[in-house]
């Protein structure tokens, strides 16, 4: 059973009066049980939007999403067991602390304060939220710990299938590296499939199994990241995945620098 | 790690909600101070009315009998209106914090968050009424020697199921309209206040604004207090408004449930959940 299966799905959002924006417009696709899946696209290009109906916060307008079998509109509760989504945004009461904001999700999911407490000082450990932080206010840490804290709270009750919308956009050389370290070492341990969005197309290629090319709510390539390489390179040199981004999503930014010479 | 059976889960996430809002408290303590001050200063003010009517109008006026009836009624309202706030304002205050999404995924019930958000709400208006009422004892000469305590416990009770039905209907706008669902509950609030009895007997107010009157619960657990507090009426003569509200407050829960998941579907359909990122 695939861990994710999109067919045919479709969303619009009404823009004012007549408008309306076609974020997704046929989307299919088929991610395997512990996969790293990455979408990557131009701002706007629907990653969002794909992701938050797989966390069953949008309802598709046509099309089927299952999750391990699960419809996500049909049985949104029995998906919402399976999945976990960290947001670009740190979605924290700002207020409240990393460790009263843990224990808070952790309780939703149906995890007993002393467990979830346990368990989020080893992963903030781990993650190495120092110490000092912990009780202190959200809104006095730095993105890049926030997000830390963000990604703990995911693995507090470890997921099937873990959704990631940018996850390491705003995080600092290092920091990028420790969470794409934590989302591979994840799989391995635990055999997580993973769903994220990136616009770091070097983490695409490091990390991802396979990658869908998103533009305007289509996809416009998929496949391993080698195999994307390898369409476009040209006099059999080797080309990066930013040279397939440019390729496929048709924004050549070479052109616009051509034309202005001219 | 095994999921947990699913009674026990939902158990476990309603004492999440309602510690997440009293770390919510504690956090914003300050915040806290400023609005037991207002409430406070608010409800002496409007029981001194009572004396200073005494005072202007002569010895025709018990100033101590009206003090009183208006002290339960600035108390009772801000405890009900404490309570509709909390509940009303959930999806709104979860939108401003980022935490909606967040929220709305996990795999607990609606009706968790609900019941959650809702004992919350209660609890702390208790406390809170509770307190300001302390308070105001060292201010007055309160006599509740002929006061009928228990029916009056009672009201409250009732009042408190009616006002969270309530409050989990106005928390529908929210849902629907990002922008200005706020502002309508407090549209809501403000005229229950008018027209509920509050501060005299909705028999003063205009024909149609009476006839509104009698479709506040307000209305009802004021009154009710009022009879149990100042003419220490019982049970007995409370009995069947008490049965009406309570079974009129239990409707209320459930029809709000319903409207509120129905306003769910319609806010993931549309987008409105939230709408950047
Ligand atoms: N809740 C919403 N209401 C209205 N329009 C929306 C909503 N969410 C997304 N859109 C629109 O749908 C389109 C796709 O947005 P989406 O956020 O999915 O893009 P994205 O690929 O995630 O972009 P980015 O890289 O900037 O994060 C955009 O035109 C956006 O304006
Ligand atoms: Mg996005």
């Amino acid at each position: 059973m695939d861990a994710l299966s999109i067919k045919g799905l479709k969303k619009r959002f009404l823009k004012g009066r007549k408008g309306e924006v076609r974020a997704l417009w046929g989307i299919g696709l088929r991610v395997a049980p512990g996969e790293i899946y990455g979408v990557l696209g131009p701002n706007g290009s629907g990653k969002s939007t794909l992701v938050r109906i797989v966390a069953t916060l949008l309802l598709p307008d046509a099309g089927e999403v299952r999750v391990f079998g699960y419809d996500v509109v049909r049985e949104a509760r029995k998906v919402r067991e399976l999945i976990h989504r960290v947001s670009t945004e740190a979605a924290f009461f700002k207020k409240l602390s990393p460790m009263e904001n843990l224990l808070y999700g952790a309780r939703l999911y149906g995890i007993p304060g002393r467990i979830a407490a346990r368990r989020a000082r080893e992963l903030f450990s781990r993650l190495g939220l120092p110490p000092e932080r912990v009780g202190k206010p959200m809104e006095q840490l730095s993105r890049g710990q926030q997000q830390k804290v963000a990604i703990a709270r995911a693995f507090l009750h470890p997921p099937r299938l873990l959704l990631l919308d940018e996850p390491t956009t705003g995080l600092d050389p290092r920091s990028k590296r420790e969470v794409q370290e934590l989302i591979l070492e994840l799989r391995e341990r635990e055999g997580t499939t993973v769903f994220l969005t990136t616009h770091d197309m070097d983490e695409a290629d490091r990390i991802c199994d396979r990658v869908a090319i998103l533009d305007e709510g289509r996809i416009v390539a998929q496949g391993t990241p080698a195999a994307l390489k390898a369409r476009v390179s040209r006099d059999g040199a080797e080309a990066t995945m930013e040279e397939v981004f440019f390729a496929v999503t048709g924004k050549e930014w070479r052109d616009d620098e051509s034309t202005e010479a001219v | 790690m095994r999921a947990p059976r699913p009674f026990r889960r939902e158990l476990i996430a309603t004492w999440g909600f309602v510690a997440r809002n009293i770390h919510l408290t504690k956090r914003y303590w300050g915040w806290e101070l400023v609005w037991f001050v207002y409430s406070l200063t608010s409800s002496l003010a409007v029981a001194y009315i009572g004396l200073g009517t005494e005072r202007l109008s002569g010895p025709g006026v018990d100033g101590n009998y009206l003090t009183l009836y208006l002290l339960v009624g600035t108390l009772v309202w801000s405890y009900l209106s404490q309570i509709f706030y909390v509940i009303s304002e959930m999806v709104a205050w979860e939108r401003w914090e980022g935490t909606i999404e967040y929220t709305f995924m996990a795999p607990s019930s609606r009706l968790t968050h609900l019941v959650g958000t809702s004992l919350f709400a209660v609890v702390y208006g208790v406390a809170r009424t509770l307190l300001i009422l302390a308070a105001a004892a060292l201010f007055f000469d309160l006599n509740l020697v002929g006061a009928d305590l228990g029916a009056a416990t009672l009201w409250l009770f009732v009042g408190s199921i009616s006002f969270t039905g309530f409050g989990i209907l106005a928390a529908v706008m929210p849902l629907l309209f990002p922008e200005r669902g706020v502002q309508m509950t407090n549209v809501v609030a403000a005229l229950l206040l008018l027209i509920s009895g509050v501060y005299y007997p909705v028999e003063v107010l205009p024909g149609w604004l009476q006839f509104l009157a009698r479709v506040s619960p307000a209305t009802y657990v004021i009154r009710g207090m009022r009879g149990a507090i100042l003419e220490g009426r019982g049970l007995g003569d409370a009995a069947r408004p008490l049965v009406l509200l309570f079974l009129g407050g239990l409707a209320m829960i459930v029809f709000g449930t319903w409207a509120f998941s129905l306003a769910e579907r319609y806010a993931k359909r549309t987008g409105r959940l939230k709408r950047s990122g």
